[in-house]
């Protein structure tokens, strides 16, 4: 069997039911088996977008999400989305054309070291020279994509490999010397977790992708309502506990809550499930949590102690640390259950006193915030959200309300902008009965837009929401804070140009545009009743909206400004 | 306090390990004092020794970080007290018909090796600690060295243990 056959009966042999990508030389032995595979490839216009579709794809099933290129710049152009990938642990895996092995290593046509290339971003990647090691590298890649803490892995395989002929064997099992996560946490870790819940005045569930990964979004509610304690979900875990219950106190970190980032802040607690103590949630580390032990359940054990030193490590799949930790718990509180009246009592003082909420312009122009509100209420917490990055982002992580796991989907570690488009088109592939929406900015969505086109001709009708504000919004945001306005490059004039409604009826969807607040609903109304083919909106919005509340980088999450030169008084706070 | 530690590291022989290490190694700014690679009497399995210096906290991130890579099977940390520790040196040192003498003494003292004789130069090849290479590094530099090579440290647990078990 050729290399090329034995790769996609490998694909279809692990379960690939789509790819995203596009042809070139290297890789062109292998699109020949594809005509006539039962997997479905859809020919993205960019390999960017092939990336972020299979992340997309990825993030809104849970399954390992496909992509597909020819060597060189086919390659290269895929370095974005891995690194993308690999930061937010979304397992997908990548297939790279090469040059023939014996032009390895000679500057031929089209010849990109993409194994070099991709070493840091990936977390593990393959050159296969030989026809023979196909399919043991695919099985190997999927294994390792999807296993452990996942993430990104790419195969690179040289053409002559996928033109020559090898007997085909497919491994039956995958064992790797070097890689074996730990799957069960120590049972003298679990007791330790629960004795110090149970001692605990002041706890609170710092919640992180994790969750998601692990598919531990039960056990996860299981475990708040035994505890009673507050639950802040960060960038990466929102859906993952219903913004809708009681103790959810909303994001921490940069643009959090004032009363997620203050209930850190003031804890004596933190249950961190599948999280990672990222720059953009603790603010300036030495300052993080001052009074606070923590627990830090995780599988990757190079995030223990990486950056907060911690008191009990929960080593393992999230999912059996939680379920091991529940009974332990249960057994604990016979002992002692704390009172947590005093400490809800304070937080939600934090919650009534400094709401999220925003003004509307003085000058009658559309509030982004508002646009995005409206979106959630009226498409409601079933469809499935992506977003870009930036000022958009942030109001949709704030203002939308997220009450079931997969349906909020974006760039959190690499904050790539551009995300939003080709992984929603990925994650509507994914989930093809749900309404996905992806909101972007009008600088973002001029970096991958051209994926609507692929989304038009393959039946794939995602909508989109263009937060047009003409500028880089967080960008500009910060020019206005820490820059004396001095706005160097940050305005794209892009009310007109493009006009995105004509772009967007270009590339064969239906283009719309809202500019007035009584237009918002009727507008998304439109938007959402057709279902046959993509649509964008371009929501014309006030430019000088701002993202509040805002932790400054760098700065301590005691300075938190809820408002332009507004931060909270803290003086009634002794906890 | 940062201090230098020796870490062995069993990897798969496979093309980029290396690589790979090293790029960790960069990426994430740990310093690599030496590095050696050699196989070892499993011809899929070789192992490197790797010093570096860093403080214990960032000691655990390092072997956490490198334990992540997958074609890394087992890293151990040799104790300096509890293993044995070697470098090999070549140095080529000038001589003259007076001091030459002077100069077989020092490598007999060092039970180092001369493995060459020239007209006006003799080249040394020693063993040893990192201590042991720097004193006899320190004693021949008057008499002038005319270039230097050195291995990175390669070591081994003493006693009857081995540092890794592997298939």
């Amino acid at each position: 069997m050729t290399g090329a056959k034995a790769l996609v009966q490998s694909l279809e042999r692990v379960g690939v039911d789509v790819m995203f990508g596009i042809p070139g030389g290297a890789i062109l032995p292998a699109y020949d088996p594809i005509f006539d595979s039962k997997i479905r490839h859809i020919l993205v216009r960019h390999e960017q977008g092939a990336g972020h579709a299979a992340t997309g794809y990825a993030q809104a099933t849970g399954r390992v999400g496909v992509c597909i290129a020819t060597s060189g710049p086919g390659a290269t152009n895929l370095v974005t989305p891995l690194a993308d990938a690999q930061m937010d642990s979304v397992p997908i895996v990548a297939i790279t054309g090469q040059v023939s092995s014996g032009a390895i290593g000679t500057d031929a046509f089209q010849e990109a070291d993409i194994r070099g290339i991709s070493m840091p971003i990936t977390k593990h990647n393959f050159l296969v020279t030989q026809a023979k090691d196909i399919p043991r590298a695919v099985a190997e890649a999927f294994h390792i994509a999807a296993t452990g803490r996942p993430g990104a892995v790419l195969i690179d395989i040289a053409k002559d490999a996928l033109q020559l002929s090898a007997p085909f064997e497919f491994p039956t099992s995958v064992t790797l010397a070097g890689y074996n996560p730990v799957l069960h946490p120590a049972a003298q870790a679990l007791r330790d977790a629960a004795a110090l819940i149970a001692q605990s005045n002041a706890p609170v569930l710092y919640v992180g992708g994790g969750v998601m990964k692990a598919s531990a979004c039960k056990e996860l509610m299981e475990l708040a309502e035994l505890t009673g304690a507050p639950v802040v979900t960060t960038l990466m875990a929102l859906g993952s506990f219903p913004d809708s219950h009681p103790q959810h106190l909303g994001m921490p970190g940069m643009h959090g809550t004032v009363a997620a980032v203050t209930a850190l802040q003031k804890s004596d607690l933190l249950i961190t499930l599948g999280a990672r103590f990222d720059d953009r949630v603790t603010g300036k580390l030495s300052t993080f949590a001052p009074g606070a032990k923590i627990i830090h359940a995780d599988i990757d054990p190079a995030e223990i102690g990486k950056n907060r030193k911690v008191d009990v490590a929960l080593l393992g799949d999230l999912k059996n640390s939680i379920i091991g930790l529940i009974p332990e718990l249960r057994a604990a509180y016979k002992k002692s259950k704390p009172d947590l009246t005093g400490w809800w009592k304070t937080v939600n003082e934090w919650r009534v006193q400094y709401p999220l909420g925003f003004d509307e312009p003085d000058d009658g122009s559309l509030s982004p915030q508002y646009v995005i509100q409206r979106l959630g209420q009226l498409v409601g917490p079933d469809a499935i959200y992506t977003a870009g990055v930036g000022q958009h982002q942030m109001w949709s992580s704030q203002f939308i309300n997220y009450e079931k796991p997969r349906t909020w989907l974006n760039s959190g570690g690499l904050g790539t902008m551009g995300y939003a488009v080709p992984a929603a088109m990925g994650a509507k592939v994914g989930a093809p009965d749900k309404v996905v929406w992806a909101i972007d900015g009008d600088g973002c969505f001029q970096m991958t837009n051209q994926e609507l086109v692929t989304c038009a001709l393959n039946d794939i009708p995602i909508k989109v929401a263009i937060i047009n504000n003409e500028s880089l919004g967080m960008v500009r945001q910060w020019q206005t804070l820490f820059y004396n306005q001095r706005y160097s490059n940050t305005e794209l004039h892009s009310k007109r140009i493009p006009d995105f409604a004509k772009l967007g009826e270009a590339m064969g969807c239906v283009g719309l545009r809202a500019e007035r607040k009584e237009d918002v609903d009727r507008i998304i109304n439109e938007a959402m009743a057709i279902n046959d083919r993509p649509v964008v909106v371009d929501f014309s919005v006030n430019r000088d909206a701002m993202v509040w509340p805002m932790v400054a980088a760098g700065a301590s999450n005691d300075l938190i400004t809820v408002a332009r030169s507004m931060a909270p008084v803290w003086d009634s706070q002794e906890l | 306090m940062s201090q230098k530690h020796t870490l062995s590291v069993l990897v798969e022989n496979s093309p980029g390990v290396l690589a790979r290490i090293s790029s960790l190694f960069s990426r994430r700014g740990y310093n690599i004092d030496s590095l050696a690679v050699g196989p070892t009497e499993n011809p899929d399995i070789s192992r490197m020794t790797i010093v570096i210096e860093v403080e214990g906290h960032a000691l655990e991130q390092v072997i956490a970080q490198l334990d992540k890579l997958i074609n890394v099977i087992s890293i151990t940390e040799l104790d300096p007290l509890t293993s044995v520790q070697r470098e090999l040196l070549l140095v080529k040192v000038t001589t003259t018909p007076e001091n030459r003498s002077q100069v077989l003494e020092t490598v007999q003292l060092f039970r180092a090796k001369v493995v060459d004789v020239a007209q006006d130069a003799v080249t040394i090849e020693a063993t040893g600690n990192a201590e042991k290479i720097q004193a006899l590094l320190r004693v021949l530099e008057p008499y002038g060295i005319k270039e230097l090579v050195q291995s990175g440290l390669v070591a081994m647990e003493r006693g009857l243990r081995i540092t890794e078990k592997f298939i």
